[in-house]
């Protein structure tokens, strides 16, 4: 026993003589940063992208200004802050300035004629924009909008203007299927649905009115369930946006949808909204599969049925179930390839309610359109944000915002790690 | 005397790895029940690992709503959860009431998801379910 301890701190000394001589180390080779091609993402041919701005916080959607700035609202205050400002000074693709102002968190951002329009999930604020676009007064906006319904479920607020001076903002019905307990086996969906009077559609705001309410909007479109990605099209001079279809059909109703079903329907609908237009929730459902507004099994629906639902305002173009599309673009830009000039870009979150059927989406994919309609099937244009797994805890990155920069470049948001692509097309 | 000490040294040792009231292993049957109740009304919001869904839905993995106190965690699933804080996050999904599933059912449930995902927790009992019932309005 005496002995161990004698001889065991000379093995010791010896062990750390030996390790100490340099000489006897293999040479340290230095692993070169694993490179990342594209920052992460694939994209076609020609197409490259760089890492404009990384762990930003939760980038919900953003804009850039006609300098090359871009602004982007967080879905949480990082620092007490919700609003970021990034600029890349030597024109490198990669953000190496950054500022950041609001007190509030939301999803909504926006730029038009000269002002920064900006929303928390009950307001909407404005802030005048310098010649350099940049924020004059950002402890002072205006408050265009108050008091819209938040009522935490669908309680994001995505906004657009047009070109007439009026403000565009998505109201989500606080609900999945107007039932009087929200996703409860069994629980009834009043008729008609109580809610649609104030939320379930997209609102008409003045853009430059100060502290408007409800008792000043026009409620635009109705039957809406929730919005997060819209735009306005310059071609049809007309509002587009992507709904977030209902979730649960075989949670709620098992003896009459399956897992498979339950995972691809309802579409994901792609809306042209004019003024008065009613697409249908909670009563219908569009079912991209038959390719009809069908009445939904909370009013009476069988999966075939049309009822009420025949009437009611078709989608443009729908996706399968349950992608979550979070942003619409429609690209205006000059330096991509002809074919993408007016078409639209979605960024789809990625879905959760497949389960227990695998989980899709968590790419952007692109829509060829012609003379303001969509012309051809969608392809996917950006992928591989979820890395390895596709369930929307293990994903590496969700896609959620789109933007256009001055140059005809294409900026990608994520919401999980705060990650800024900036795609640019590299072929000549 | 060093050896009398030595000896009650690993007699205490021992009497506290004892009295470390390791959680019985689960019977079969109560995690195949619990699973299938999941599955049904579980799965489609936390997933199938309990991973939950970011801003949506919590996850059940190693969170003390889940393998800490009984009546809580039972008192969720009676009643639902709503706009509340878990973990220093909010959610936007409604956790919907499910107070129509009977004490067996919330007890297998219960006992699955504290002893599933990497969790360790004690089994609850029929009986401990139907006494939360009870005081629970």
């Amino acid at each position: 026993m005496k002995w161990i301890c004698k001889m065991l701190p000379l093995v010791l000394l010896a062990g750390t003589a030996y390790g100490n001589d340099t000489t006897h180390i293999k040479p340290k080779i230095r692993k070169a940063p694993r490179i990342e091609e594209n920052g992460g993402i694939t994209l076609p041919d020609g197409f490259k992208a760089t890492v404009f701005a990384d762990t930003v916080g939760r980038a919900r959607h953003l804009v850039t200004t006609s300098t090359g700035d871009v602004y982007i609202m967080l879905f949480r205050l990082k620092n007490g802050k919700g609003i970021l400002r990034l600029r890349d000074t030597n024109n490198d693709g990669v953000a190496d300035q950054s500022t950041t102002f609001g007190n509030y968190a939301g999803t909504g951002i926006t730029i038009k004629d000269g002002y920064l329009y900006a929303s928390s999930n009950k307001e909407i604020f404005r802030y005048k924009l310098n010649d350099k676009q940049e924020v004059i007064n950002p402890d002072q906006p205006e408050r265009i909008v108050t008091g819209l319904i938040d009522r935490g479920t669908h309680n994001t607020k995505s906004l657009v203007l047009d070109n007439t001076g009026n403000i565009y903002v998505n109201i989500g019905a606080p609900s999945n299927a107007c039932q009087v307990e929200d996703r409860k086996k069994g629980s009834p969906s009043p008729d008609p649905c109580p809610l649609l009077d104030s939320v379930g559609g997209v609102w008409q705001f003045k853009a430059d009115q100060p502290d408007q309410g409800y008792h000043n909007g026009v409620r635009f479109a109705m039957g809406i369930r929730n919005i997060v990605g819209l735009d306005w099209n310059k071609t049809s001079n007309s509002l587009f946006a992507m709904q977030h279809g209902r979730d649960n059909l075989n949670t709620l109703f098992p003896e009459m949808y399956n897992e498979d079903e339950s995972a691809e329907l309802p579409a994901e609908e792609l809306f042209e909204i004019k003024k008065g237009d009613d697409f249908g929730w909670p009563y219908c459902y569009f079912d991209w599969q038959q390719d009809k507004k069908v009445l939904a099994p909370e009013y009476g629906g069988d999966k075939k049925k049309q009822d009420r639902c025949a009437d009611k305002k078709k989608p443009a173009y729908a996706f399968p179930g349950h992608w979550a599309p979070n942003a619409l673009l429609f690209y205006t830009g000059n330096q991509f390839p002809e074919r993408y000039k007016n078409g639209a870009f979605i960024a789809f979150h990625g879905s959760w309610n497949r389960a227990p059927k695998p989980q899709a989406g968590y790419f952007v994919v692109f829509l060829p359109f012609k003379d303001g309609k969509p012309n051809g099937k969608y392809e996917i244009f950006a992928d591989g944000f979820a890395g390895e797994s596709r369930e929307p805890a293990k994903a590496t990155y969700r896609p959620c915002g789109l933007a256009q920069g001055p140059d005809g470049s294409l900026y990608i948001s994520e919401d999980k790690k705060g990650r800024i692509w900036k795609v640019s097309y590299t072929k000549k | 005397m060093r050896k009398t000490f030595l000896l009650i040294t690993c007699a205490a040792a021992f009497l506290l790895t004892a009295a470390q009231v390791k959680p019985k292993p689960v019977p079969k049957k109560v995690m195949d029940n619990g699973k299938k109740v999941y599955d049904t009304y579980c799965l489609p919001c936390h997933q199938q690992d309990g991973s939950g869904v970011p801003n949506m839905t919590p996850t059940l993995i190693k969170t003390t709503w889940v393998t800490g106190d009984k009546t809580k965690l039972v008192q969720v699933i009676l009643k639902g959860l709503k706009g509340v804080e878990v973990d220093g996050e909010t959610y936007e999904n409604v956790m919907a009431p499910h107070d129509y599933l009977t004490d067996q059912e919330i007890a297998d449930v219960t006992t699955f998801i504290r002893n599933s995902f990497g969790n360790k927790a004690s089994m609850l009992t029929p009986a401990e379910v139907k006494a939360i019932r009870a005081k629970t309005k």
